[in-house]
């Protein structure tokens, strides 16, 4: 089943041109960093393309065939996307350009909206900073307060004072899944309560929508976040889901062309959803091409994706934990069922920045850093963690490849 | 990558010089690296216009450690005019590694501290660049 598994996908890295190109030093590319970005297939760059030679025109405004196809390729890309997302109708996804513009939108129109002295919003101590600083400064401008669902040592949410820390909460702001150390939040737990509290609950998706099969019906999240790049879709587009009735109730975010419904000198009305929320021209392309990521992701089916990523991760977390007498340390949920395909770690006294140095020299990307957690990285006194992150395309030769550069990091640092 | 890590910057990096603080620095400065937390800080004991007395401390990869360590060793004595004609050339040649651009800031962030400590205003040598902004998940 496995070898099964790895097979395709072997099968499925050969439609990302980028992974058959060797590195400068002549290295195979083991590319183990698409929690940051993921690698784009051809059908997602022939999609670009074929906007750009074919289709190409202003949305929303002309009356000639040419800008009828692109609107028309524009709002079939919000179809896509609210279908794989299980939305109730596409007027309930925003396009914006990544996911921390999402929460930024929530932030600026509902937040300001609707938080007052008093109010709280909780989130948690794994949040990658784009769900957190847009709360610090909502706080800040509102009075209101905000609160942390605490992590323990593996990076599980700690929820035994979940009742108490809801008490006063409007906003229930949480990553999914952890871009840091993988975990994936018990959202079956926080949601339910988080409503009856009466709070409402966005969801940072960054990390999940690209990996697990989402049905943010069944999730009855009321926001949902989540950017193309990271799904193989393009940079500079993202989504925001939002429930039609608090989408409706919103005031605009930026504001200008498209958004509008009629202008006077004095007085606009504004557009309905989701347009209300897009001024100006839209990055129409990538909307379509994300659109074209979305196909390729369904034609794999997420289900797989799943099967795969589970199998290659704890392959991994096999071949990793044989350096541990020599000073590996793997950080995160031991309980596998409970992470991503995110592993975080470190190798004895070798900083993380020389590690992903030494393991690039080997054709390995790997991240290094703080992974836009500071905060969590100071409460857990980690410097920096390395991270490899795998995808649909990443196969056993990959972590073979990873474990062969460990060896490599050993002998330079002279680990024994 | 066999030139990557040279011996005496893994002996730097573990058996850093110069290693602490001065308990009355006439100087001092500390900087990061937001972009993978690097930190370094140069205490100066600075009289009649020369260095006396010199330690630094910080946290972060082995370039950046060794790289302030090895800068430490040459400060006693020096006078401060010495010190602004440092260079980030002269710097990366004692590192004798070849820098890639994304490591670059860890190999001069010492240097950076260093002037900072010993001249004051940033602003007074142009060689420097703006640390960039944090990356991206």
């Amino acid at each position: 089943m496995i070898a099964e598994l790895d097979l395709r996908a072997a099968r499925i890295a050969r439609d990302f041109p980028i992974l058959a190109l060797p590195t400068s030093r002549g290295k195979r590319l083991a590319f183990l960093d698409s929690a940051a970005s993921s690698q784009k297939p051809q059908t997602v760059i022939d999609a670009l393309v074929h906007y750009y030679t074919h289709d190409n025109a202003n949305i929303h405004r002309g009356v000639y065939e040419l800008a009828e196809r692109a609107t028309e390729a524009f709002e079939r890309a919000r179809e896509k996307v609210a279908r794989f997302v299980n939305a109730a109708e596409p007027a309930e996804i925003v396009w914006t350009r990544n996911t921390t513009e999402a929460i930024n939108l929530v932030s600026f129109t509902w937040g300001l909206a609707n938080l007052r002295a008093g109010d709280a919003i909780l989130t948690s101590q794994l949040e990658h900073h784009s769900n957190l600083v847009p709360w610090q400064l909502l706080a800040a401008k509102t009075g209101a307060e905000l609160r942390f669902i605490e992590v323990d040592a593996e990076g599980l949410h700690e929820l035994d004072r979940l009742d108490e820390k809801l008490r006063g909460v409007k906003l229930v702001a949480l990553s999914h899944v952890s871009n840091t150390l993988g975990t994936i939040a018990p959202l079956e737990t926080i949601v339910p309560k988080a409503h009856a509290a009466g709070a409402v609950v966005l969801i940072d998706g960054a990390q999940s929508v690209p990996h697990f099969p989402i049905d943010v019906r069944a999730l009855d999240v009321d926001f949902f976040a989540a950017s193309g790049h990271k799904m193989c879709g393009p940079t500079g587009i993202g989504f925001l889901y939002g429930k039609r009735a608090l989408l409706d109730a919103m005031p605009p975010f930026l504001t200008g062309g498209d958004m509008i419904r009629e202008v006077g000198y004095e007085h606009t009305s504004f557009n309905e959803i989701p347009w209300k929320f897009e001024a100006g021209t839209s990055n129409i392309a990538d909307a379509v091409a994300l659109g074209a990521a979305v196909d390729y992701l369904e034609s794999i089916g997420m289900s797989s994706i799943v099967a795969h990523e589970r199998a290659l991760t704890a392959y991994a977390l096999d071949r990793l934990a044989a350096f541990e007498p020599r000073g590996l340390t793997i950080y995160g949920p031991k309980n596998r069922a409970q992470r991503s395909s995110v592993i975080s770690f470190n190798f004895a006294d070798i900083h993380a920045h020389d590690l992903a140095s030494i393991l690039d020299t080997e054709g390995v990307c790997v991240r290094a850093g703080h992974h836009c957690t500071m905060p969590l990285m100071e409460k857990m006194g980690w410097p920096a963690t390395a991270r490899a992150s795998f995808y649909l395309y990443n196969t056993e030769q990959d972590v073979d490849q990873l474990i062969f550069a460990l060896e490599k990091a050993a002998d330079v640092f002279k680990i024994k | 990558m066999d030139d990557f890590y040279k011996e005496y910057i893994l002996d730097h990096y573990r058996n850093p010089r110069n290693f602490g603080v001065l308990e009355a620095p006439t100087a001092t400065a500390e900087d990061l690296n937001p972009l993978c937390g690097d930190r370094i800080r140069f205490d100066l004991m600075v009289e009649d216009g020369r260095v006396t007395d010199v330690r630094f401390s910080g946290k972060g990869c082995a370039i950046s450690q060794a790289s302030a360590s090895m800068l430490s060793e040459s400060l006693r004595g020096q006078k401060l005019e010495d010190i602004a004609r440092l260079t980030k050339e002269a710097v990366l040649e004692n590192v004798g590694i070849g820098i890639s651009p994304a490591r670059m800031k860890c190999a001069t962030l010492g240097l950076k501290v260093l002037k900072t400590a010993a001249l004051g205003e940033i602003a007074s040598w142009p060689d420097e660049e703006k640390p960039e902004a944090g990356a991206s998940a």
